[in-house]
């Protein structure tokens, strides 16, 4: 077991170098650096080449690429992250309000779609095409198909129209004053939450009729036990971990994939940093992000793995 | 075409052939209603973007500053936007855009990630494990920022767009066709074909790939849906399609959002569009899967 | 005796009448401002940065020499701020600024001429390796001197009438000489000014707050206990605070639409405040790329525009609204109307200006139907519209226009290489100064932002001659040439529509007066909150 470990830690390194690399020169491919956006960008009459020349070697930008990677890296090895080029600061203290934000909005819509496809989901197999079960996909379905910020818009503006009431503005942690934040949280909680939890429940579904039809299962029923008894002891012991698989998936993306509905709903999270950060070419903000959302989700990608080769003794020795 | 027997023969076999695929579809909407309300949506919507020409009232470019943010009525049916452009006729266009975005994107992201995904399964071994690797730092990406990225070098505009929205969906249809593929490899009929000595190529593209088409299928259409929506999620960043064309993303930016008290049938309507087509895709996409994933027949 | 009773008591009425309506007047102390900012500085450097969300968050803290009045909805008076009073040479070059005695920095220490002559040497005259953006609009001043404590004197190359204006640039805040001596960047990290706030505290991404200076320089202000700006990047969510009652003021601008939800859902508890404003967006031509050398070709390009019907239109869903020229509207250099619309594009008669652009597409050559790219910034507002709309207008002269948008800090990159054709450029001034307003359409060899790059000496040499004229009727004539050549007979730069300003706010805040430009009036001491 701990071999398997070692292995899939290791298999995991590869992967970030790669990452880390693509993200490099993706960023050096997009014309424009963040000396022009900051200094020309805002279309200033009065301009200076010999402070844009400055401020690029302050910011080792005239170094060649290669030597900007390996300074990179080195830091990245040692932990440390930099600092933005863009303000000047360090990145840790650029992202962790904001990471604080986005992680809790995770978590929390996460929970909200796991709340909602586990016993819908199961409800739309045990009721397979009856009404229910076109009902349970539609409504499912209708979460997926509407786009986040139309949904956020119509949420804003009838709480607004209805009710003269708008979420707070700005973000205060949950340690500091709970009824605060949840009442800012709550509503893209719900939003997204109901959006994600289409596709769990599309896999409960699919993953109780499987079981349903085990054979052992269909003895239980021929013999009359109550159903409620098999479902709790079988059914969805078997079923629920796949559908806890696909939301743990998707919990990694929605650290830094909620860009518009962190636009919709003002909140200051990590996809409006990934957005301003290129829109900037702030490099090194960039280049953290994107390391932390793949370390984020090559990380819950191997706790899903171990628990699967934990339960399952077959997968480790293959 | 002279009549003869074996022409009778051709036409009755291509007869045959029709009407059993007239009965598979009929069969497939009887017993999937959910589906086959899916495909109508589908299919409304592809008749509109083809006779777009023919069927939209009026030039969708055409700005009327005499009529601007006019509501519904005899003129206008679904009202015009802030530049006096007609609603009904930029929708019927806007149809054709987010089929040719949602249809090349999922086209492209399909076919590039199939291919990756079956050479990748057949090839096994060394290959298969950088190609995994690459795969896998590319699915460590959120699918927007990949997105944006694309946009920021190539630029805005419909043909970048449908390139930067393919681009995140290769590797995730690679990854699922691969799984399909590596049972597919182990059936005994690709070993018949290594030791009849047909080249890799052949075997990929004649062998394998047929027979990893329905999961394939699945999740084209499950991309179109998501390709649509990508569509929209970029134009209203301002970093997707541009003005003036129609596009249904477009139409939700900036003025719709302003006036959505006062002229909700801005907002309205494009946010109803995007939503049924997704809605249509999805259905087909999820009755496809139960159709085609033996372990869900209907007993 | 009843008499005297009755006008005693009438005095009485009256004196307590008045004492009530003054009270009315006079201004309340204490509460907390707030207001959104849509976008957050990269640093706490005015003399760096350009955009006004440095200017919102962070002008409360610090004061500058001289400053446009606040009370002036004009925007074009200088007043004095840390300079009590000054005098001028008789030929003209040399300045003496009296500066207020007792003003002291946020840590305690006096500000004299020293800190003022170190402030200005650092933009003026910045020492190697630091580099200072706005060096070439000070290319007039020659010297910078501090003869005693409470002394500045300013000396100049040749007498300029625009020097005062600069002086009262929003940017150019006065900094401390003793920490600018031992780390000039030491204020893109730090604040220490001596405005009428104190600060308390940046989350980044999330806010800014100040407090009250209580050892102000000016005694009696500012009246309010503290401010707030929260950094708001979405227009809707912005809106959404203000009618929802959490934030008072939004210090850019919001749309018309905006101010009519606003009146409609809050009514006597918003107050709008309108102005135009000294913004403007710009079709710049690319000399460089054929066949935009050609003259005719330009011409036709503004000929075809319908400004007057666009100014109509465009002014209900976008912040634009008045046709102008090289000046805003309204302000003393402005060309008046009769005059402006004999230039070409201006006219009223559209139907004969379009075909006279027709016929000088065809006589220049160019085939029906011709397509060129007009590359455009991605901001929402206005450029959207004014694209939509010159597009439009294009079209209808037989000109087939493809809309490249590039994303906003990206835009500038290929426009300054010289890798477009028609593309959209803008210009945002602080104060209505012809010399500042005119700069950019110097040729490109004496101004690098002159994207269209065209070299143009009779240009140069018109606004040479309105910077030295003493005599304003000579001037305002001299800038009506300078315009003339520029929209009409050269068509080196086009001009769509004078941005217009729109703030509604909360009927609390009092004493913010709008000017033609949001770098302005954001120190907050003449504002108070009513409750």
């Amino acid at each position: 077991m701990a071999f398997y470990i070692l292995k899939r830690l290791l298999a995991m390194i590869p992967t970030l170098i790669g990452v880390a690399v693509l993200i490099f020169l993706l960023l050096r491919v997009v014309p424009g650096d963040v000396v022009e956006a900051r200094y020309i960008g805002e279309g200033s009459v009065f301009q200076s080449q010999e402070l844009m020349d400055i401020e690029r070697k302050k910011l080792g930008l005239d170094q060649p690429l290669w030597n900007q990677f390996v300074t990179w890296m080195w830091g990245i090895v040692r932990l440390d992250f930099g600092l933005s080029m863009w303000t000047g600061s360090p990145i840790t203290e650029e992202i962790e309000l904001r990471f604080a934000l986005s992680l809790q909005l995770a978590l929390m819509a996460s929970t909200v779609a796991t709340l909602l496809a586990i016993p819908l989901g199961i409800l739309a197999a045990l009721k397979q095409d009856t009404w229910v079960d076109y009902a349970v996909r539609v409504f499912s379905i209708a979460g997926l198909a509407m786009p986040s910020f139309w949904l956020g818009i119509l949420m804003i503006l009838s709480m607004l129209i209805f009710f003269h009431w708008l979420p707070p503005m700005v973000f205060t942690p949950l340690w500091v004053n709970p009824w605060e934040n949840l009442a800012q949280l709550i509503w893209p909680a719900l939003a997204v939450g109901y959006r994600y939890s289409a596709v769990g429940t599309r896999m409960m579904r699919s993953a109780m009729l499987e079981v349903l039809r085990e054979d052992y299962i269909r003895t239980a029923r021929a013999k009359g036990l109550w159903l409620k008894m098999i479902l709790a002891r079988h059914a969805l012991k078997n079923a629920i971990l796949p559908v806890l698989t696909i939301i743990s998936l998707e919990f990694a993306f929605l650290l830094g994939g909620l860009v518009v509905t962190e636009q919709v709903f003002n909140l200051n999270g990590l996809g409006m940093l990934f957005v301003e950060g290129i829109a900037r070419r702030d490099y090194t903000l960039i280049q953290a992000l994107v390391m932390l959302v793949a370390s984020a989700f090559l990380v819950v990608n191997f706790v899903v793995d171990i628990a699967y080769a934990w339960l399952d003794p077959r997968i480790r020795y293959r | 075409m002279a009549v003869t027997p074996q022409t009778v023969d051709e036409l009755t076999r291509a007869e045959k052939a029709r009407s059993r695929w007239i009965a598979a579809v009929l069969d497939f909407a009887r017993q999937r209603p959910l589906g086959a309300i899916g495909g109508v949506i589908i299919l409304v919507m592809v008749v509109m973007a083809a006779t777009a020409d023919f069927v939209a009232p009026i030039d969708p470019l055409a700005t009327d500053y005499g009529a601007m943010l006019s509501a519904p009525g005899a003129e206008h049916w679904l009202g015009t936007d802030a530049y006096g452009r007609d609603v009904l006729s930029r929708m019927i266009y806007g149809s054709r855009t987010a089929l040719m975005v949602g249809l090349g994107a999922s086209l492209i992201g399909s076919v590039f990630g199939a291919v990756i995904g079956v050479a990748s399964a057949y090839f096994g071994g060394r290959v298969d494990l950088v190609v995994q690797r690459i795969m896998d730092v590319f699915f460590a990406f959120p699918v927007i920022i990949l997105a944006l990225a694309v946009v920021a070098i190539l630029g805005t505009g419909v043909g970048n767009v449908i390139l930067a929205i393919a681009t995140p969906m290769v590797p995730r249809c690679a990854r699922v066709v691969r799984s399909s593929a590596l049972a597919v490899r182990e059936m005994p009929y690709i070993d018949a074909a290594r030791a009849a000595g047909f080249g890799h190529r052949r075997i990929i593209l004649r062998h394998m790939l047929p027979n990893v088409m329905a999961p394939l299928l699945i999740m084209a259409t499950a991309f179109l849906g998501e390709a649509i929506l990508l569509e929209a999620s970029l134009s209203f960043l301002g970093l997707g399609v541009t003005e003036p064309t129609a596009a249904w993303g477009l139409m939700l930016r900036g003025a719709a959002v302003e006036f959505a008290e006062s002229a909700p049938w801005m907002a309205v309507f494009p946010g109803l569009a995007i939503s049924l087509a997704v809605f249509g895709f999805n259905l087909l996409g999820d009755s496809l899967r139960d159709a085609l994933d033996p372990k869900l027949r209907i007993q | 005796m009843r008499m005297k009773r009755l006008a005693g008591l009438l005095a009485v009425a009256a004196g307590a009448l008045l004492a009530f309506s003054t009270q009315a007047q006079s201004p309340r102390y204490g509460g907390e401002l707030v207001f959104p900012v849509p976008s957050e500085p990269p640093s706490y450097d005015g003399h760096r940065e350009n955009t006004f969300g440095l200017i919102h968050p962070l002008a409360p803290f610090y004061n500058t020499l001289l400053r446009v009045d606040p009370n002036d909805p004009s925007g074009t008076k200088p007043v004095p701020s840390i300079a009590e009073s000054w005098t001028e040479s008789t030929d003209g070059l040399t300045f003496t600024f009296k500066l207020h005695k007792g003003v002291k920095f946020h840590d305690g220490s006096e500000m004299t001429s020293k800190d003022v002559k170190a402030t200005y040497d650092k933009i003026i005259f910045p020492p190697p390796g630091v580099g200072s953006e706005r060096k070439g609009q000070y290319g007039v001043v020659a010297a910078v001197e501090a003869p005693d404590p409470s002394t500045v004197v300013f000396k100049l190359k040749w007498a300029s009438a625009a020097f005062l204006a600069g002086l009262a640039s929003p940017w150019n805040f006065i900094y401390k000489a003793d920490i600018l001596a031992k780390d000039p960047n030491w204020y893109e990290k730090n604040i220490m000014g001596t405005g009428p706030f104190t600060f308390v505290e940046h989350v980044k991404g999330s806010h800014v707050v100040g407090k009250k200076n209580q050892s102000y320089w000016d005694k009696g202000k500012p009246y309010l206990d503290g401010f707030r700006a929260i950094f708001m990047r979405d227009s809707a969510a912005q809106v959404a605070s203000v009618r929802g009652e959490r934030a008072h003021i939004q210090f850019r601008s919001f749309t018309p639409k905006d101010r009519d939800n606003l009146k409609a859902a809050l009514g006597d508890k918003i107050t709008v405040q309108e102005s135009a404003w000294d913004c403007i967006l710009l079709v710049g031509i690319n000399h460089e790329k054929k066949p935009f050398d050609d003259k005719r070709v330009r011409r036709a390009l503004t000929l075809a525009l319908d400004r007057h019907e666009a100014s109509k239109a465009l002014s209900q869903i976008a912040i634009v609204k008045s046709v102008a020229g090289v000046q805003v509207p309204g302000t003393p250099f402005a060309t008046p109307p009769e005059e402006l619309n004999k230039l070409a594009g201006y006219w009223t008669d559209i139907g004969k200006s379009r075909a006279e652009a027709r016929r000088l597409l065809k006589e220049a050559g160019l085939p029906e139907g011709f397509s060129f790219t007009f590359t455009n910034r991605g901001i929402p507002m206005p450029y959207e519209p004014l694209a939509v709309w010159m597009i439009d207008q294009w079209r209808q002269v037989g000109l087939n226009v493809k809309h490249n948008v590039i994303e906003p800090r990206a835009y500038y990159t290929p426009v300054r290489k010289g890798d477009t054709e028609v593309f959209m450029d803008f210009q945002c001034g602080y104060i209505v100064e012809p010399d500042l307003d005119m700069y950019k359409f110097l040729s490109v060899d004496r101004n690098p932002a002159n994207y269209a790059r065209y070299t143009d000496r009779v240009l140069d040499d018109l606004y040479d001659k309105q910077s030295r004229a003493t005599n304003v009727e000579e001037r305002k004539r001299l800038i009506r040439q300078f315009e003339k050549r520029l929209l009409d007979e050269e068509a080196h730069y086009l001009m769509t529509l004078q941005w217009h300003r729109i703030i509604p706010h909360s009927s609390k805040v009092k004493g913010w007066t709008i000017t033609p430009s949001h770098y302005l009036n954001n120190t907050l001491d003449v504002v108070w909150l009513s409750e």
